[in-house]
Formats: structure tokens, C-alpha cells, sequence
């Protein structure tokens, strides 16, 4: 797969402290599906001596638009196997095409549980077949993620597997996260946990506040998912192992990791869209497109998750894409299932709530959705240097979006920004330099 | 005094969503439903040929046949369906249920459900009326008017009331769509109860929150005790009936605190012993027996109102 990209905006992720600067304008050349330098694209006779397109190549004038690595979501939910009605590998891979996600890190709470190779590869083949984009799976730590056994985690991996969790539930107690991180360390895999203390957030709805007393809902406090953070990061610093925690969501975690990397423990975190851009208010009404867990929290942890991702103490942003029918959405508060989807929406959210108003560079976005989660999970991509797998997209930062939840490319409609008008969208997404979306 | 408005809606929700003007109007209407029902012929015909369903997912005995009473004494048609003995058993869902009732021609729907919000989730969705008989832990709206009406009718005023609020808050429909509306109305209420039944962020209504019975009550005008769930204290709210009667009872000590014309009141039903003594319950300055019968006249308003504003809808819709 040979192409040419003339006129971009160039956007290289921004190393975290590194000065900012204004993206220059070149040419992208793609050759066999991977970024290629000039003279290799002479070589393999995308141009002549002068630079100039030989006929037949293919070119694609991108003037006025940015080009970006691909983006990366390490924190997806495909659904498949098992729960096609609300999402499969081939209706989740498109919606992250169009969200200008070339890479996707499938969660392992599929039925069956993705916590054997078998599955793994199942996932694997599948989304080769069928998918869009790339897609890594992420096995389970235990075995039916029950918090019981560890999952054969080498297998897993050597089946392709990038990283084991939970999620959905923390791994289950301290002495079942040391067994697996202990284990997991000489495959070097990394371990992501999902950090809520079950017996706070028992029964709990949505974040324990102000709204949640007016509903007469129960509540998750905040202190539950600092608690279980807390206990993460003692533990990887006392074995001096790395972990990574999955949708910080609260001002309390962002504080604990910035002390815990100060301190010199190998944490790293992501958060999602929805913790940077909603609260608590938009339960009101009992509002079921607004329940997800970790739950949107308040208006001061938002400011603290949007300051955690300026200093770096966030590492990326990750979608938590979680797909449910409408008949698990639209039924009373209590029985809606949690989650929200959020491949489509979070170029547009993280452009327009953290670019637009000054708190981040395009480079940092290019970083925490690109570069971070490709380097933490090791897959090879996140930037446009030469011999790497050419997943790009093509962003205009002029478009605006009318968020319409009922025309998505995911099979779900479970979007809370339905009616948002954000600013910005992905014109164009190449997975190994093959257009697989135009908008 | 008349209401040209009356009720600017088609269900009753909650207190919240009320207007000032809307919790008098109930009020004033229910005083004329009580003579009604202190006259010789309690059957009207303010709702003849209306149709009225009682949905109930939670055991009752007074909130619910105080809707059937207040239909019937309207000249309405009544029927009752509960989640044990229908198709709420098998499986049916609450909106498929509700669905069902409402095309038999429903024109009043009175919910009440385990789950806060059932009644919000169901409203837009339903062509009849939905009123909120109970929703989890959220409101219970008819029996905080029915408590407004109690006071009212026996002091004189709202507006100025100090009014204590003992119990399980937490888990208290009761208590919060009464701290609703007697916010509205200008008073000012007090909260005492077990520490693990007290909503974490409850100050940050207004309310004041009390570390005893006796500060709670100390100056009321009213002092309410709300029901305990016994279940309670197997799941370690609290460590013992003992305990909790020792500390959170109502007693003869706990109303010396109060003023001397304070009012004693529980939405019931009662746990005799434990939110109070029989003597407290059966006291000189006890309404509880009259909650009761306010009860059936605020609901009997309640469907008046909201007939009315179902009229007015459906003759601007004919009109259009």
C-alpha cells in the first residue's frame, strides 16, 4: 500500500515538559502500508528525482488539516465474544475508525472471558477477518476474572495478548494483585487494574454527593477508588514493578499517583473523556446515559483530572468505550447498566475541552492518545517515523460536530453527549497506510 | 381563594418539582375533600367515569388504600395490581406493565417502586397520570403534603415552623421530600439520626444536621419520627433495637425539649417501642391517627388537580 500525504500539518506527539511547537508542514510518504523517508519513497518509485508524484501514486492533498499518529484506545469494550447484540469486533472497530482510532485494546469481560489463549486468538482472528483497525486483546489477570486463580498470562500472551486485567472489578485483594504482578513481570506484560473498593461503592449508583442525597440514590464515594489507587501504588512500590490503573476519575487518585511518581514508583494511569468533560449533574432527572463506573464525579475532580493530564501525571486518555443496548439503557436508574461509548466522540471532546481552552497542545493530545499507550503496551506505532506501521488520520480542526447518538457507527447509542456541538473532527483514518474512514 | 392554575403538570413526581403556589393549592383543595369526607355522602363525582390504577412493587397497606379510598370518594373507578400475582412476577418489565395498564384507558397511575426514579423514567412514557406514591429513597411527595396539611391545620401557619426529623434519613423517601417542601415553605428543619443513616452530604441542602434527639428537638414545633427498617440492623447500621431506643426514641425526656404545643408525628406504620412508646404514639399532642385521614383528603386533591389540568390538556388539544 503506497501513498503520498501532501500539505499536512504535521503533529508529532510532544515528549511531556518539551517546548511547544507550531506542527510544520511536509509530506507523508507511506510505502508497503509503513512511513517511509524520501529517498526510500524514490526508491520504490512514489516520485521522481524532483519530489514530484510519478502517475499512479496515490495522493492526498491535506492542506488545512493536521495529521496525527493514529490513535490509540487502550481501554475499549468490543463486546464480542458473546455480547454481539451490543457491540461486535466489527461494528466496534468502525466506530473507532471514525473516531480516528487505528489501535484498540479490547477489554477481556466478554463471554466467554478472555482469559485463555484460545480467546485470545479467537479475538485476534476475528478482528483480522473483520476489523477495521487493529486490535490488541487484553486477557484477564484471573481466571473468569473471579479473583481466584491467575490466568495462564504467558500463554496469553505469547497468543498476542498486550496486558491483563480485571476490568470491571479490581483484582480482587492485595495478595491476588502481588501474585499477578509478580508473575506477569518476567513476561513483561503489563497488569492494569481497575481500582474500586467493593465494599464502599456496594450498591452505590452514581458518585456519592450533594446529588446523589437529592435522588435518593445510593452513592460510590470518591474515597472508594482512592483507597484501592492507594493500595496499587504501595504495592508496585514496595515490589518495585509497574502498573497501570485504568479511569482515574477522582482529584484524590490524580494526587496519590503525582506523589506515588515523585516518589519514583512505576505507575501509570489513564483517564477517559467523560472524567474531563461531565459531572455528577448530568444524573439529574436520572439520566441513565450518565451512569457509568467509575461514576462522573464533581466539577473540582474534573479540574484535577484536566491538571493531572497538563503535568503528565495522566499518561493517556483512553475511551472505556462501553456499548450497551437501549433496552439496558432505557429502563429506571438503578437497572441501566454502567458505561458509556466514547470511540466516536473523544477526538472531539479532547480537542475542544482541552485544546480549544489552552490546557493542552495538539503535540499532547498526539502523546496521551498515540505515543503513551503505544510505548506502555509496546506496540510498535504512535508516530510517524520511518518503518512504522503507517496508521494515521486526518483531523480539521475547523469542522464542527452535532454529537447524534442515533448515527453512530457503533451498534450502540449509549452516547451522553448527544446534541453537544464540539469543535473539530477525523476526516480521514489509515490503518498500515489503507483509508478505512472518510467522513 | 381560587387557583386558576391549580397543577401546571400532568404527573405528580416529586416535591421538588413544585411550585409554592401548587403545594397550597393542594393544600386549600384538600380542606374541602376533608369535608367531604366529614359529610354524610362521601361520594362525589368529581372524577366520574375516570379510571384510576394503583401499580404497587412495595408492600402498603395505609398509601395505598388511601389512593383507593381518595379514587372512590371522587366517584372514580379503581383497581389495584401489585408486583406479587401478575405478570411483574414473571418477568414483565415495569414499562411493559405500565404500558399495558395505560391502554386499558388509564387516566391515573400511581406508582410506587423499589427503585428512585421509576416514576420519572415512567411519566413521558405513558399517556396517564403518574403520581409518585414512593420511589426508593427519593420521594414520597402525597405523604409530605399530607404532612404540610397536618401541621398547618393544627398550628395555624407553616412558614417559620421548626420542624425535627428523626431516623434512618438515608434511607428515607419520607424525610426528603418532606425536607423539600418545608424548605420551600420557610421552614426550618432538623435532622437526628444514627451517623450511618445520615446522607453524607445532607448539610449541603440547608438542613441542619444534629448530633441527638433532644438538640434536633430542642424549640419544634413539630417532631417527627420516621420508620426503621428492623432489616437495618442485620446489615450493621445500627447495633441493636436497645441501642437505638435508648438513643433515638422519642420520649417524654425528648419532647420536653420541644415547644409545648409541638406536634408528634410518623408517616407510619409504627414500630411501637422503637421510633416511640404506644403512650408517645397515643399522646395528647400525637396527629399521627390524623395523618391518616389528611391522607386520604390530600390525595382526593392531589387527583382533583391533576384531572383539572388533564381537562384543560385535552380541550387545548381539541382546540387546536
Amino acid at each position: 500500500m503506497n501513498l503520498m500525504i501532501l500539505n499536512a500539518k504535521i503533529v508529532h506527539p510532544r515528549p511531556l515538559g518539551a517546548a511547544c511547537t507550531e506542527p510544520g508542514t511536509g509530506t507523508i510518504y507511506i510505502v508497503d502500508g509503513v512511513f517511509a523517508e524520501r529517498d526510500q519513497a524514490t526508491a520504490a518509485g512514489l516520485i521522481d528525482a524532483d519530489g514530484a508524484p510519478r502517475e499512479g501514486t496515490d495522493v492526498v492533498d491535506a492542506t488545512g488539516l493536521y495529521a496525527l499518529p493514529g490513535l490509540i484506545d487502550a481501554h475499549a469494550h468490543l463486546r464480542d465474544p458473546g455480547q454481539e447484540y451490543k457491540e461486535s469486533i466489527a461494528t466496534g472497530t468502525r466506530a473507532a475508525a471514525r473516531g480516528g482510532f487505528t489501535s484498540v485494546l479490547c477489554m477481556p469481560n466478554t463471554i466467554p472471558v478472555i482469559d485463555n489463549a484460545a480467546v485470545v486468538r479467537y479475538v485476534i482472528d476475528k478482528a483480522r477477518r473483520e476489523g477495521a483497525v487493529n486490535v490488541f486483546p487484553i486477557g484477564a489477570v484471573t481466571k473468569g476474572q473471579q479473583g481466584v486463580e491467575i490466568a495462564e498470562i504467558g500463554l496469553m500472551q505469547e497468543a498476542g495478548a498486550v496486558a491483563v486485567s480485571d476490568d470491571g472489578a479490581p483484582v480482587s485483594t492485595a495478595a491476588m494483585l502481588q501474585r499477578a504482578l509478580l508473575y506477569a513481570a518476567d513476561f513483561g506484560i503489563p497488569v492494569i487494574d481497575h481500582c474500586e473498593d467493593l465494599s464502599l461503592a456496594a450498591g452505590g449508583l452514581m458518585n456519592e454527593g450533594l446529588n446523589s442525597t437529592v435522588m435518593g440514590v445510593q452513592g460510590i464515594p470518591a474515597v472508594a477508588e482512592d483507597i484501592i489507587v492507594a493500595r496499587d501504588i504501595e504495592l508496585a512500590g514496595y515490589l518495585g514493578l509497574s502498573i497501570h490503573l485504568a479511569h482515574i476519575s477522582t482529584a484524590g487518585a490524580v494526587a496519590l499517583i503525582r506523589r506515588a511518581k515523585a516518589r519514583g514508583i512505576r505507575v501509570t494511569c489513564e483517564t477517559c473523556p467523560h472524567y474531563f468533560t461531565l459531572t455528577d449533574d448530568h444524573c439529574l432527572g436520572f439520566n441513565t446515559l450518565a451512569r457509568v463506573n467509575p461514576p462522573l464525579r464533581r466539577p473540582e475532580d474534573v479540574a484535577a483530572v484536566i491538571e493531572g493530564l497538563a503535568d503528565g501525571t495522566i499518561d493517556m486518555i483512553a475511551t472505556d468505550h462501553a456499548p450497551h443496548h437501549d433496552d439496558e439503557k432505557d429502563i429506571e436508574f438503578a437497572h441501566a447498566r454502567n458505561g458509556m461509548t466514547g470511540l466516536e466522540t473523544a477526538w472531539q471532546l479532547a480537542w475542544t475541552r482541552l485544546v480549544l481552552p489552552g490546557h493542552l497542545e495538539i503535540g499532547d493530545l498526539a502523546r496521551l492518545m498515540s505515543r503513551a499507550p503505544s510505548e506502555r503496551f509496546g506496540l510498535g506505532r504512535g508516530g510517524f517515523e520511518a518503518g512504522k506501521p503507517a496508521d494515521l488520520i486526518l483531523v480539521d480542526p475547523e469542522r464542527e460536530v452535532t454529537v447524534d447518538r442515533f448515527r453512530m457507527l457503533s451498534r450502540a447509542h449509549n452516547s451522553p453527549y448527544h446534541g453537544m456541538t464540539l469543535q473539530s473532527d477525523v476526516v480521514r483514518t489509515y490503518v498500515g497506510g489503507r483509508e478505512v474512514y472518510r467522513g | 381563594m381560587s387557583y386558576e392554575e391549580g397543577l401546571r403538570r400532568k404527573d405528580l413526581l416529586g416535591i421538588q418539582q413544585l411550585g409554592v403556589d401548587e403545594i397550597y393549592a393542594i393544600l386549600d383543595t384538600a380542606r374541602n375533600m376533608k369535608q367531604v369526607m366529614e359529610s354524610g355522602n362521601k361520594r362525589t363525582a368529581y372524577l366520574a367515569g375516570k379510571s384510576v390504577v394503583t401499580l404497587f412493587y412495595e408492600n402498603s397497606t395505609r398509601t395505598r388504600a388511601s389512593f383507593d379510598f381518595a379514587a372512590k370518594y371522587l366517584g372514580a373507578s379503581a383497581g389495584a395490581l401489585s408486583s406479587s400475582g401478575s405478570s411483574t412476577a414473571k418477568g414483565e418489565s415495569l414499562l411493559d406493565t405500565a404500558i399495558t395498564i395505560d391502554r386499558m384507558a388509564t387516566d391515573f397511575l400511581i406508582l410506587r417502586h423499589q427503585v428512585s426514579g421509576s416514576p420519572h423514567y415512567l411519566a413521558p412514557r405513558v399517556r396517564a397520570s403518574v403520581i409518585n406514591a414512593g420511589d426508593g429513597c427519593n420521594e414520597h411527595p402525597t405523604q409530605a403534603l399530607l404532612d404540610l396539611y397536618t401541621m398547618r391545620d393544627r398550628l395555624g401557619r407553616l412558614h417559620g415552623l421548626r420542624v425535627a426529623i428523626i431516623g434512618d434519613i438515608s434511607h428515607s423517601r419520607v424525610a426528603r421530600s418532606n425536607l423539600w417542601a418545608l424548605q420551600k415553605l420557610g421552614c426550618d428543619v432538623r435532622f437526628a439520626g444514627p451517623g450511618t443513616m445520615m446522607p453524607r452530604f445532607i448539610e449541603q441542602t440547608g438542613v441542619t444536621r444534629c448530633r441527638s434527639v433532644e438538640e434536633a428537638a430542642d424549640g419544634a414545633d413539630v417532631v417527627m419520627g420516621l420508620r426503621i427498617q428492623l432489616e437495618r440492623q442485620a446489615a450493621g447500621l445500627f447495633p441493636s433495637v436497645p441501642e437505638y431506643v435508648r438513643y433515638y426514641s422519642i420520649t417524654d425526656e425528648v419532647l420536653a425539649h420541644a415547644a409545648p404545643h409541638a406536634l408528634i408525628m410518623h408517616p407510619g406504620p409504627t414500630n411501637h417501642g422503637v421510633e416511640m412508646e404506644t403512650s408517645i404514639v397515643e399522646h395528647e399532642r400525637s396527629v399521627i391517627h390524623e395523618q391518616v385521614t389528611n391522607g386520604v383528603a390530600v390525595r382526593m386533591a392531589v387527583l382533583y388537580l391533576l384531572n383539572l389540568a388533564r381537562n384543560r390538556r385535552q380541550r387545548g388539544a381539541r382546540s387546536a
